[in-house]
């Protein structure tokens, strides 16, 4: 069945809003796990850490070039993710309509196609 | 919003919106018709305004079609129980729902749905529509029957808990394993109408299998403590993990000795490898040694390299808890890949005499390779075609045949 991936696009505003209320935050994202894995659909979830601790691997040149994040101009960083197993991708996106985000995050819904639709390579 | 919304959030919403309703009006049966009217306004409404809070939406109109029938029963019967039920229905359906009590409530609503009194039938399309929030039609495309038949089996069943009077509660201490073990069975033969159709023309059917696991994901959260219902889910997700390689291009069944296992789901297997150590916690029952059988194909390179004396013994120790001629079958095509086929023949023909297994296409087609190992290729022959005669999968019956002439 289809396998969505939530992704969280987090903004330096949303970032703020979650810190003043992380407690909170914190309580309804663990509610709202809990309630994914009572109806079967929650594969994996991950929230990621502050991207200043982050760095980038750049392959435009021939070598890979390492430098620290935060990542230039980009305005939304990836900030976790949700990965679903539901019967559709309006489920999915019903599902991503009750993630506790914060006031000017976003959230991508991607679809994870199923092995089957991998172009196969045979020896 | 279009219908495919609406049903999304039904999908979501509807074990819930049940279970709060069953729980306040004391009725299954009326809180699913209410439900369901619900769900046909919002089809009707949504595409033309969404509401802010959809789920809150379909719980608010579930419970006040829920009043309106109580109240047009009432009417019919007696004035003093109207405004008791009324006050009742109002009062409570008005409460915040409370999550450790739905989540009660939800597991309640899988056990009246399995209830032993149902027929299997019932059991099925009661456990989909009321606690997977599938559609008659969906329903009736999993099943391969008609939307009347499914329908049918619906009010039959709710018609039935409500003549016996089935109490909205868990079971108590004494039955609960027994009853619990009734959802686990309606689970399996969800997942397996998905996994081995019983008719039709294609082998597997990924979308009725997953809803099997869905519904054994619940479960598991639900009764965590419960060895055999993470069994389950390890069997599903094991079985499952499989799905890829089983069926070529052409949608012809992939036997598993020619099964490509690059293809199979790894992170199905992750998951079901995960369950089932949750299933070992206190000895596996006849789920959890199911998926251990599973589990060790998974983790098994080739056919060659499978430890199957591990299976053997597996199967030996299924057949102790859960004796079934099927069990024993498997377990003969097991001892043919640890021990050779002579061994597995002769537990096949033990089969055939006692005659456990009549009219079932699996024997012949055992008896038919096992003959075929041991080089008595005309009387492997008429096995496979006795097999293929009693088998209803056109695509199982069409690999017979093409393995029947192959030792002509």
């Amino acid at each position: 069945m289809p396998k969505y991936l939530l992704i969280m696009r987090d903004t330096d505003e949303s970032n703020a809003a979650m810190m003043a209320n992380i407690d909170e935050m914190m309580a309804t994202t663990r509610q709202f796990i809990e309630e994914m894995v009572k109806a079967g659909v929650l594969l994996a979830a991950e929230g990621l850490d502050d991207p200043g601790q982050g760095v980038v691997v750049d392959f435009s040149g021939e070598a890979p070039v390492v430098t620290d994040g935060p990542y230039g101009e980009t305005k939304e960083l990836f900030g976790g993710f949700f990965l679903l197993d539901v019967a559709s991708k309006q489920e999915a996106v019903e599902w991503a309509k009750r993630v506790p985000a914060a006031p000017g995050s976003k959230i991508e819904v991607r679809r994870v196609p199923g092995s089957d639709e991998v172009p196969q390579v045979d020896e | 919003m279009g219908t495919a919304d609406v049903e999304a959030v039904w999908r979501i919403e509807s074990a819930r919106i049940v279970a709060a309703l069953t729980r306040f009006t004391g009725d299954f049966g009326l809180a699913e018709d209410a439900a369901q009217e619900a769900v046909a306004e919002a089809l009707v409404s949504w595409p033309l305004a969404s509401p802010a809070n959809p789920a809150g939406w379909l719980m608010a109109t579930a419970r006040r079609r829920a009043i309106d029938a109580i109240r047009r029963r009432t009417a019919l019967q007696d004035r003093y129980t109207l405004l008791a039920a009324d006050l009742a229905v109002d009062s409570a359906v008005d409460e915040e729902i409370d999550r450790d009590k739905i989540d009660d409530d939800v597991l309640a609503l899988m056990f009246v749905s399995c209830h032993p009194m149902l027929s299997p039938e019932a059991r099925v399309a009661l456990t989909l529509r009321v606690v997977g929030g599938l559609s008659s039609e969906e329903i009736a495309r999993a099943f391969l029957v008609p939307v009347p038949t499914v329908q049918a089996r619906i009010t039959r069943g709710k018609k039935t808990i409500a003549a016996a009077g089935v109490p909205f509660e868990l079971p108590p201490a004494a039955e609960r394993r027994e009853r619990l073990g009734g959802v686990l069975s309606v689970l399996y033969v969800i997942f397996t109408e998905g996994s081995t159709a019983t008719s039709g023309d294609r082998l597997l059917r990924p979308d009725v299998a997953y809803e099997a696991i869905r519904l054994a994901r619940t479960l598991a959260a639900l009764q965590p403590d419960e060895p055999e219902v993470h069994g389950l889910l390890a069997l599903c997700e094991l079985t499952a993990a499989r799905f890829p390689a089983r069926t070529g291009p052409d949608g012809s069944p992939v036997l598993l000795d020619e099964q490509d296992r690059r293809r199979w789901d790894f992170s199905a297997i992750r998951r079901g490898l995960a369950a089932l150590a949750k299933a070992s916690a206190r000895g596996l029952g006849p789920y959890g040694l199911q998926a251990a059988i599973a589990a060790t194909h998974a983790s098994a390179p080739s056919v060659e390299a499978t430890d199957w004396d591990r299976i053997v013994v597996l199967y030996e120790a299924l057949g102790r808890v859960a004796p079934s001629p099927v069990v024993e079958l498997n377990r003969a095509v097991a001892v043919a890949m640890a021990s050779g086929p002579a061994q597995a023949l002769a537990i096949v023909d033990e089969l055939i005499a006692s005659d456990r297994l009549p009219g079932s296409h699996l024997i012949p087609t055992v008896r038919g390779e096992l003959l075929a190992r041991l080089g008595r290729r005309s009387e492997a022959r008429a096995e496979l075609e006795l097999a293929a005669r009693l088998c209803a999968n056109q695509r199982e019956r069409s690999v017979l045949l093409r393995k029947a002439a192959t030792l002509s």
